[in-house]
Order: C-alpha cells, then structure tokens, then sequence
C-alpha cells in the first residue's frame, strides 16, 4: 500500500490510511498518468519520457564525475552476455528464478507454418524455438569478468573499471521499482582484499553523500541477494553474517519497505576463482562492486520532490543539472 | 545412527573437500579449508537427504556446516525430532 506522505501537489488527493488508500491512485498509476512512464501491457516492462530519461542521463553523469578522480576504465556491453560465459559465473546457483535467456525460431519451412497456425490459433507456439548463445545480462558486471581475467593477471594495485547497462530479471511486479528491465551503472574493483574493501567503503561515504546530496531520506542496511529457495536461505544467511553486502534505501513504495537504490557488494574471491582472476603476485583476486539502479534513484526524486521536474527544490536540479 | 564416516562420504563429493577430507579433523573449519557458500548449500541438501531431516531455518548458517563435530551433533539432533 501507498504509505508514504503526499509530498507533491499533484499527490495531494491520495490517502494514506483508511478505506480512502484502496481508491486512490497508486505511485505506478501517477507516473502513467503524468507520461514519466509508458505501459506495454507487461508489468515492470516500461517505456520512459523525455523527462525521465533526463533524470537518468544526469544521474549518470553524476556518477562520472563522483568517480572522475580515480581514473575507472570505461567499457559498455550490450545487454546480452555470452550464454557459456553466463553458466559459467555460476548465477544459475543462486537466481535460476531471475534469468532470462534468448530464444530465437530454429526450424524449417514446415514448422514455420505450424508456428504460424499455433499464433493464429492462440496456442504455444515455441516449440522450435531453441536457445541461442546469447542470455540477458543479470547486472552490470557479469560480462566483465571474462573479459578482465582474459587479459591475464591484475596489474599492481589492481583493476578499476566503470560499467553501465540495462539488465533483466525476471520479476513481474507492479511496483514500479521492480522493473525486469532497467539500467544499472556500476563501478567494479578487482585487486587484494584490503583494495577491494577500501574501495567500498570509499562509495559507501561517497554514494550516502550523493544521495543526501540528492535531498532523499536514507538508511544504509546490511542486505542480502534474492536467492531462490531454502539453499538460498542459507546462502542469503551467510552473506547477511559475513557483511557481503549493503544497500542504500530510500521509501518509494512504502516506508515499511524501502528501495534499494544503491549497493555495495564484496565478491571475496569468488569471481577471481570462478574465472581464474589472478593479482599481479598470482594470488586469487578479490573484486567488490558498487551498483546504482538508475531507474530506481530517478523514481525515489520523483516519489520525494514532485512528478514535475521544473518543480524540483533548486539545489537538487543543479546538483542534476548545474 | 550418523557417524563421521557417512559424513566424510558427503564432504568427499565437494570438490575443495575431496583430496583432504581424510584429514580434516573433526574440529577443523571447513570454511577455511576451502568450503565455499554454495558448497556448504551442496552438503546441506546431501545431508538431508542421506539423514532424511530438514535443516529449520534457525540452522541455515555457516556455523552449522563449519565442522565435522557440529554437523555431526546438529544432524543427530535433527535426526532424535524428527523420530519423535
């Protein structure tokens, strides 16, 4: 249910408490209405405005200039990884529930025909269709590592490298933060333990700021990954006991439920012994991440400063937009 | 009746724990002898399986698979529950 306090005018006819809750409009509707977001008859599958993809683009560019100084390589992938590579890094253990893979029609003229009788028909029609190599890419990072570990060892003092892409997870909601399709920037570092942990805690002081920088109420929590079942119970418990992960959250949906807009995650040495990832010494290299979901920080602005972006408190439009 | 053995038989399918298992002793940290986090969900599903027990989710941490003695112990207590 829609909790938080009406912070914009345009919000002013929605009740927080009472029967009055069920009819007003949720956040999702609104953002509808206003044209921020586009529905494609998917839940969580949505096109953008202009408008919000301006929020976007000035996130990133935020991003950029927070991290300027530590001089981060830049690479971008397509939002499809390669599908050896994706069964390799092992995300099937932990999130089979989550991945999308692509399939395309691998046929002859005959099933081509029966394919098009089933559309006609109403009835499943992939029945040809086969996987091909090509899987939606889970988050940011998944097709780095190969990649980096391709090159050979880590130089001294390591690797740094700054990643952007939308990713997929199969997830159909209608909260409007937990889109199957969105954009998440990262930046990754792979070296020693004592590197890679310090360059977390650099973005957790540096992410908080932004965000406070931003005018957003926030809770940094420790956190855990979605994993699927009672194993991933266990593995969420462990990651939960050995501080693997963070989450900066803000209240978009709910203040009950916050949104994790940012994360900040320690891999220890698992990417490094999964892809043979070496320090320049040979030991097994640690990498840790820092993940901002684009999407998701643009629609806490417009949960807490207004759906009219002309309406933003000055500071945070220069902040965007200087 | 669970007995080290019959545990050591599980910990050799894990591919960290295979060349060092007959050494391991019963107070050694799997963990720090290379037991990973999905390992640990490997033995845990093995566990339940040869012992037929279900781990509640109070015993779903690495503590609980972190040596031979306490998995020993926390399965022979799982195992009296669930003859009862």
């Amino acid at each position: 249910m829609d909790s938080l306090p009406a912070l914009d005018a345009d919000a002013s006819s929605e009740a927080f408490s009472g029967s009055a809750a069920a009819d007003a409009p949720t956040f999702l509707d609104r953002l509808f209405d206003a044209g921020l977001l586009v529905r494609t008859g998917v839940d969580g599958l949505y096109g953008r405005s202009g408008a919000f993809e301006s929020v976007v683009e000035a996130l990133d560019r935020l991003v950029s200039r927070l991290g300027a100084e530590d001089g981060a390589e830049v690479m971008r992938f397509p939002p499809g990884m390669s599908r050896p590579a994706f069964e390799r890094s092992g995300y099937l253990k932990g999130f089979p529930h989550l991945a999308g893979t692509v399939h395309s029609f691998c046929g002859n003229e005959a099933d081509h025909a029966r394919l098009l009788a089933c559309v006609e028909a109403g009835k499943d029609w992939t029945d040809k269709q086969a996987a091909t190599d090509i899987v939606l890419t889970p988050a940011a990072c998944y097709p780095l590592y190969p990649t980096a570990a391709a090159r050979g060892p880590l130089p001294q003092n390591g690797l740094l490298f700054d990643l952007q892409s939308y990713c997929f997870r199969h997830e159909p909601s209608l909260e409007p933060t937990r889109m199957q399709m969105f954009r998440m920037r990262e930046y990754v570092r792979m070296g020693s333990p004592d590197e890679v942990l310090a360059f977390r805690e650099v973005w957790l002081d540096r992410g908080t700021k932004m965000m406070a920088g931003l005018g957003l109420p926030l809770a940094v929590d420790l956190a855990n990954d979605p994993f699927f079942g009672r194993a991933g119970k266990m593995l969420a418990n462990n990651q939960r006991n050995q501080n693997l992960k963070f989450e900066l959250n803000v209240p978009v949906n709910s203040v009950e439920k916050p949104t994790a807009c940012l994360s900040f995650n320690y891999h220890q040495d698992h990417f490094g012994t999964t892809w043979g990832l070496t320090q320049a010494d040979g030991s097994v290299a640690h990498t840790a991440c820092v993940g901002f979901g684009l999407e998701r920080i643009t629609l806490a602005l417009l949960r807490h400063h207004g759906l009219d972006l002309a309406a933003w408190p000055a500071e945070v439009r220069a902040t965007l937009w200087g | 009746m669970v007995s080290d053995e019959v545990i050591r038989d599980i910990l050799r399918q894990n591919e960290a724990m295979s060349p060092i298992v007959d050494r391991l002793g019963e107070d050694d940290d799997l963990f720090e002898k290379g037991l990973d986090s999905f390992g640990s969900v490997q033995l845990m599903l093995a566990l339940e399986e040869r012992f037929e027990v279900e781990f509640p989710d109070t015993l779903l941490n690495r503590r609980s698979f972190s040596t031979i003695r306490i998995i020993r112990e926390t399965v022979a207590k799982l195992s009296l529950g669930a003859a009862a």
